[in-house]
């Protein structure tokens, strides 16, 4: 008797895509209107799926109106290792640049949310899959300079790919660079917030995103140092479907707290209401003045 | 292997003096002829027979009989006592660490062990470390700050442990907040990667003033094979990423990334443990002296100036 037997195997054919016309949330299946979606944030009115966003849109959401001066646009990528794999690395840059109308994965700001002095620095996925290199180290250190001379609030979001690989140890030591400088913006006595979005991992999720004093992070964002592949490969654990999400994070004690992000400049302005320069100071005098009116009142 | 002794002692004497023009304040007459002509000298001791290809250099510093954090400890710290423990959850055997006298010098000690039997490097998940490691690592950082003991780490570890438990238990964080760590103590810190730099990992414990590498090791952002698999999309074209990343502690050393390469003895580290170790232990000693010439404020001053330097962009 044979061992082993041929077996017919009919291939099934995937089933057939649903029609629909125009386009539509990947999430949720439902149609979206021409804008739609950038007019609500780039989040799904119909599923509330957080899509990443574009950087400048991003500090116009958060930063108050007319507030903002970009700084650092000048610094541009270079090619320290001639790096060439199967295109050159200034042929990858140049084309993200066309992309995204971007010169590099983050944009720094200088401006006021809620009426804070902040410096604020904001990552954009699609610039090379947002992917930390020499530009984001630097534009961040000068964040933080500026932060401490101007005694502003430093607020960093991410999204991640992880190390521009283009770039080398150069890459990874932008995690060391990045570190120090938010070290001396709280050595200054002031505060670090950062945000975290999908996705945030490898060094930008193992450096400065996790140094802060507050960790805010968005719904359904997630969040991992390894790629779910090298943990499957390695260890052979199979993960579950909400592995390293924003809010297994807050389970986990990762994160403080998960925003929608309709609500994160009233929250952002919250907290820096708190942690704000000065502010401890003067809340106090405020909750004083207030017990004294409630005391002279039951009076 | 070949003996590359010849080669080595030259390049690094070459790379030298090009690390000094470069920091020259202007520009002397033949400047860039004198450059171009160091470059290419280079180069053709790189063509000459014996040196190994970033490939080989790969294969060498994961060699498995090559000289690991304990084997450094049993050559050079005659009174060493191993601490163990996180305080919050284990103890993770892939870093090692405690106390021991160096020469005349008291110091802390932390380092990555792989393990050199199959067993010994699944009982250390092959120097591996999870956030319990890097915890244990930030302790002891900190018991050496409080006691003024000088922080010496060797590196040697393929990367952080990629598993469910180790991402759940905060291996990011672990990471950042070591690295954290290593910026601001006020003691000195010197590093030596004796053999694998392996990412995040491996910068979560070298984070330092001074950053040496043994000739033969490599240090780098992503393995060659996973840089290939992304880039390439072959984990075969491995060679090719490891000569593209330049993870080899001389082209590191040339780009200015790191202080100093330690020359090994022929045949390579792993042929002769004590000799090797005695090397290690004479620039780390060589580099705890000048480092304790400095104050506190100054060293750390200037450890945090190196690192915002760090990176190169244009200005367009």
């Amino acid at each position: 008797m044979a061992k082993y037997v041929t077996v017919q195997v009919t291939r099934r054919e995937p089933p057939a895509p649903v029609e629909v016309t125009g386009p539509q949330c990947k999430k949720c299946r439902h149609g979206l209107q021409d804008g739609e979606l950038e007019q609500n944030f780039h989040v799904c009115p119909y599923c509330g799926y957080h899509y990443p966003m574009p950087a400048r849109s991003r500090v116009t959401m958060l930063a108050d109106e007319g507030s903002v001066t970009y700084i650092g646009e000048e610094l541009r990528p270079a090619d320290p290792l001639e790096f060439f794999d199967m295109r050159p690395y200034p042929e990858r840059y140049e084309e993200a640049q066309k992309e995204t109308g971007l010169t590099e994965s983050m944009v720094a700001a200088l401006c006021t949310v809620a009426a804070h002095p902040v410096a604020l620095g904001v990552m954009d996925f699609k610039f090379m899959g947002g992917s930390m290199g020499s530009v984001l180290g630097e534009r961040f250190y000068r964040l933080a300079q500026k932060a401490i001379a101007e005694r502003r609030a430093l607020v960093v979001t991410a999204s991640s790919g992880g190390a521009r690989m283009q770039e080398g140890l150069f890459s990874l030591m932008q995690m060391a660079k990045t570190v120090t400088a938010a070290r001396l913006v709280g050595e200054a006595g002031l505060p670090y917030i950062t945000i975290l979005t999908h996705p945030t991992t490898g060094g930008v999720f193992a450096s400065w995103s996790t140094t802060s004093d507050v960790i805010i992070a968005e719904p359904g964002a997630v969040m991992q140092f390894a790629g779910s592949r090298i943990i499957e490969q390695t260890t052979r654990e199979k993960l579950p479907a909400d592995f390293g999400t924003s809010e297994k994070q807050l389970s986990q004690g990762q994160v403080d707290m998960v925003i929608h992000r309709h609500d994160l400049r009233d929250r952002l302005g919250s907290i820096l209401d708190f942690l704000a320069p000065g502010s401890a100071m003067a809340s106090a005098g405020a909750a004083a003045n207030a017990a004294t009116g409630a005391a002279g009142g039951e009076r | 292997m070949a003996d590359t002794r010849s080669y080595t002692g030259e390049a690094l004497k070459l790379i030298k003096r090009l690390r000094e023009l470069r920091d020259l304040p202007s520009f002397p007459d033949g400047y860039a002829e004198e450059i171009k002509r160091i470059q290419d000298r280079i180069q053709s001791l790189r063509k000459g027979g014996g040196v190994p290809s970033p490939w080989d250099v790969v294969q060498i510093a994961r060699h498995q009989d090559r000289p690991q954090t304990l084997d450094y400890i049993a050559h050079m710290l005659p009174d060493f006592i191993e601490l163990k423990g996180d305080r919050l959850r284990s103890d993770d055997s892939a870093i090692v660490g405690g106390m021991g006298t160096l020469g005349d010098r008291k110091i802390m000690l932390v380092g990555h062990q792989k393990g050199h039997t199959l067993e010994e490097r699944q009982e250390r998940s092959f120097g591996m470390a999870r956030p319990e490691g890097y915890r244990k690592a930030m302790r002891l950082a900190r018991l050496a700050e409080k006691f003024g003991l000088p922080l010496v780490t060797l590196v040697d570890t393929g990367g952080a442990y990629p598993g469910k438990d180790a991402e759940e238990g905060g291996q990011a964080g672990a990471i950042a907040n070591s690295i954290l760590t290593f910026t601001g103590l006020k003691i000195p810190t010197v590093t030596v990667v004796i053999g694998e730099g392996g990412s995040g990992g491996a910068l979560a414990l070298a984070v330092c003033d001074r950053v040496l590498m043994l000739e033969n090791s490599i240090y780098s952002v992503i393995s060659p094979e996973g840089c290939a698999a992304l880039l390439w999309r072959d984990a075969a074209e491995g060679p090719k990423a490891a000569a593209a990343l330049h993870l080899i502690a001389m082209d590191l050393f040339e780009l200015g990334l790191i202080d100093g390469v330690i020359p090994e003895p022929t045949g390579g580290a792993h042929t002769n443990h004590a000799a090797t170790a005695k090397r290690v232990m004479r620039q780390v000693q060589l580099a705890l002296s000048e480092l304790s010439t400095l104050n506190a404020d100054d060293r750390l001053r200037l450890r945090h100036d190196k690192y915002l330097k760090m990176g190169r962009y244009s200005q367009g």
